[in-house]
């Protein structure tokens, strides 16, 4: 009833082509935005930014690279952790080594180092195909740990390992409170967002997805593999590269390279999975589940009341982190976003069932 | 000279050791079709049973005999492990068929996480000891040929010697028995497989099972190695080298990776190492077995990957 798109005819290709061709659409993501960027700063609390809103907003920014990468182009990597890494790192060191340097530029520097290593690392899916190439990204996790921990240069020789960033500021303005910090996010994940949604709307996606769908068929009809996989690491790992460094510089503040091991390349992976393959909006549902779910178990035994001490706690927490995962996989392997489609198509024909 | 064939020889049957653990991914992708990310937590898992039972038999019944109470607790853990493969089979596995390789994939991760908790919930976190009488000291050798010998650790020597008696026994089982057939024909093609009548659910919970016990053999040498703790379940980081070198479907290549893996990482932390700073065992073995995947795509002894159109 309200859904009905009968009515609304497009007059241009433009019109045609936009993300959101339905009036009650833009409405709805004109609505999500204001409230993003208008309520929830005026009423979120402190607590609430730091430990839901900002962590979500990065992460989903690197689901968004890892999906680029996994759901679009079909290569499995399990070596997101050592990209963010990378993009973290060379965040710091441009923004340590050189007075004065932007924040912005600091974090694109970030995000191209990540690319280059991203395409280096990617290199080998030239060749090897499927499990042995997820295998074989492991070996950029494993490399990029150990390069982060012994070559003292990229923390600018830091005796501890362990390096942090001061004061962050935009052109000027300090970003202290979690609200600004919360903004910055906002506005690189929306610019970065909707630059991913019209490269996997445009050619070189449906590139992606052809080689995804059938890589041989697709090298039969003109499309260069060697162009196509390389294409989807480099952007893949350049976004995953400024996601790394904003999480390292807003989230974290000071790290130590375990910050980026490979349990952080799992939950990227997890993300994807659960929001869905292929899916720009699963992106974000993805990561709203992972970030939300171990604060919810945190609280369930609190809630019933039952005294469970902390390692027993953390145990079950394991526990029903890793049933959950089985159970959303068993439910719905195509994830959060396979939902929301289902939900949208049926709520064009409600109240009636077809 | 002596050093290098110390270095050799450790490396070699440090290799016997991860392919052990690589020979449970193998067993399991062959018959099933899915990467087991849960092999780590299950070799966890089977040592923590393992250590356990070995100390709570005794006490529950009475005695004092360490050989009876290993036996009983390896039995124990046997049937331990079985169950796991059936709830695994039961629960997850069937109701992920024909799903791919990626959501199982991810659903193996969701169970390794499961495991993780549950061994340390069941079981306990502290370490524990194993102990199935492996001698602690190391011997020297060759004494006349080099100077002071060659330090020869025994435990490994035993280790290795168990992965081979289990290798012969697992290909036996395969090519002699009737249930290996099945798993054969399993591994070639499920639809097939089921038209003649193998019934799949039953033969994915015997595979599951002798990967399962294959955990429970090697989480007992590695916990008798280095005791019985939450990062033997990282071992299984270092195995996942050696069956992408050996081939996800091969036995022997499973054997083979680990012999190449474990003397190249060895040699290479000795030789190489320090030269660029030391420590690169962890990501070595990862370069090798790549570039080896570079000119054999499907490992060693892999089933070719045929690309059809």
């Amino acid at each position: 009833m309200f859904y009905r798109e009968n009515g609304q005819f497009k007059s241009t290709y433009r019109d045609d082509q936009q993300i959101f061709p339905i009036l009650q659409d833009r409405i709805a993501i004109g609505m999500l935005l204001l409230v993003a960027m208008v309520a929830v700063p005026l009423l979120a609390s402190d607590y609430m930014f730091r430990a839901v809103f900002i962590p979500f907003l990065i992460l989903s920014l690197a689901a968004i690279g890892l999906n680029i990468l996994v759901g679009y182009c079909g290569q499995i990597s399990l070596g997101s952790g050592a990209f963010m890494a990378v993009g973290a790192y060379a965040a710091f060191n441009l923004q340590a080594r050189f007075d004065g340097m932007p924040l912005i530029v600091s974090l694109i520097g970030g995000g191209l180092c990540a690319m280059v290593a991203g395409v280096i690392f990617g290199l080998p899916s030239l060749r090897i195909r499927g499990l042995y190439l997820a295998v074989a990204t492991l070996a950029a996790q494993f490399f990029i740990d150990w390069f982060t921990n012994h070559v003292k240069w990229v923390t600018n020789d830091s005796p501890s390992g362990s390096v942090s960033v001061g004061d962050l500021n935009f052109f000027g303005l300090a970003l202290n409170t979690s609200v600004e910090k919360y903004l910055l996010c906002l506005v690189i994940v929306l610019v970065v967002g909707i630059l991913a949604k019209n490269l996997v709307r445009g050619a070189i996606g449906r590139e992606w997805m052809a080689i995804r769908d059938m890589d041989v068929a697709a090298a039969v009809i003109g499309i260069r593999p060697v162009y196509a996989k390389l294409s989807a690491f480099a952007v893949s790992s350049f976004i995953v590269g400024v996601a790394g460094a904003l999480w390292a510089f807003v989230h974290l503040g000071a790290w130590e390279p375990a910050a980026f091991g490979i349990d952080k390349s799992f939950q990227l992976l997890f993300m994807v999975i659960i929001g869905g393959l292929g899916s720009i909006v699963g992106s974000f549902f993805g990561a709203a589940f992972i970030v939300l779910l171990p604060l919810f178990l945190n609280q369930v035994p609190h809630w019933l009341g039952l005294p469970l001490s902390t390692a027993t706690a953390s145990q079950l927490e394991h526990m029903i982190f890793g049933a959950l995962i089985v159970f959303f996989l068993i439910v719905e392997p195509h994830g959060l976003a396979r939902l929301w489609l289902t939900g949208r198509q049926k709520l064009r024909l409600w109240p009636f069932p077809h | 000279m002596g050093f290098f064939l110390e270095t050799l020889f450790g490396g070699l049957m440090a290799g016997m050791l991860y392919s052990l653990v690589a020979l449970g991914f193998v067993l399991i992708f062959k018959a099933s079709g899915v990467f087991n990310f849960a092999q780590g937590a299950m070799v966890l898992f089977a040592a923590l049973s393992m250590a356990r039972f070995s100390e709570w038999i005794p006490q529950w019944l009475g005695f004092d005999n360490l050989i009876l109470a290993n036996i009983l607790a390896f039995a124990v853990s046997v049937s331990l492990m079985v169950v796991v493969a059936w709830l695994i089979e039961r629960l997850a596995l069937r109701k992920l068929v024909n799903q791919d390789g990626i959501t199982l994939l991810m659903a193996t991760l969701g169970i390794s996480y499961f495991m993780d908790g549950a061994g340390q919930l069941l079981f306990g976190s502290a370490t524990y000891k194993i102990d199935v009488g492996m001698p602690k000291e190391p011997m020297i050798v060759l004494e006349n040929l080099f100077d002071g010998g060659l330090l020869l650790s025994k435990e490994d020597l035993y280790a290795a010697a168990a992965a081979a008696v289990l290798v012969t026994l697992l290909s036996l089982f395969f090519q002699k028995t009737k249930t290996g057939r099945a798993l054969r024909a399993v591994a070639d093609d499920h639809q097939a497989a089921q038209s003649i009548g193998i019934a799949l659910s039953r033969i994915w919970i015997i595979v599951w099972s002798m990967g399962g016990i294959v955990a429970l053999v090697a989480g007992v040498i590695w916990g008798s190695k280095l005791g019985v703790q939450f990062s033997i379940s990282l071992v299984a980081l270092k195995a996942f080298p050696v069956v992408i070198l050996g081939g996800l479907t091969s036995v022997p290549g499973a054997v083979l990776g680990g012999l190449i893996i474990g003397v190249g990482e060895k040699l290479s932390e000795i030789y190489i190492g320090p030269m660029i700073g030391g420590g690169i065992e962890n990501w070595f073995a990862y370069v090798l077995a790549l570039a080896f995947l570079l000119v054999r795509p499907q490992g060693l002894f892999g089933d070719k990957i045929i690309d059809r159109v």
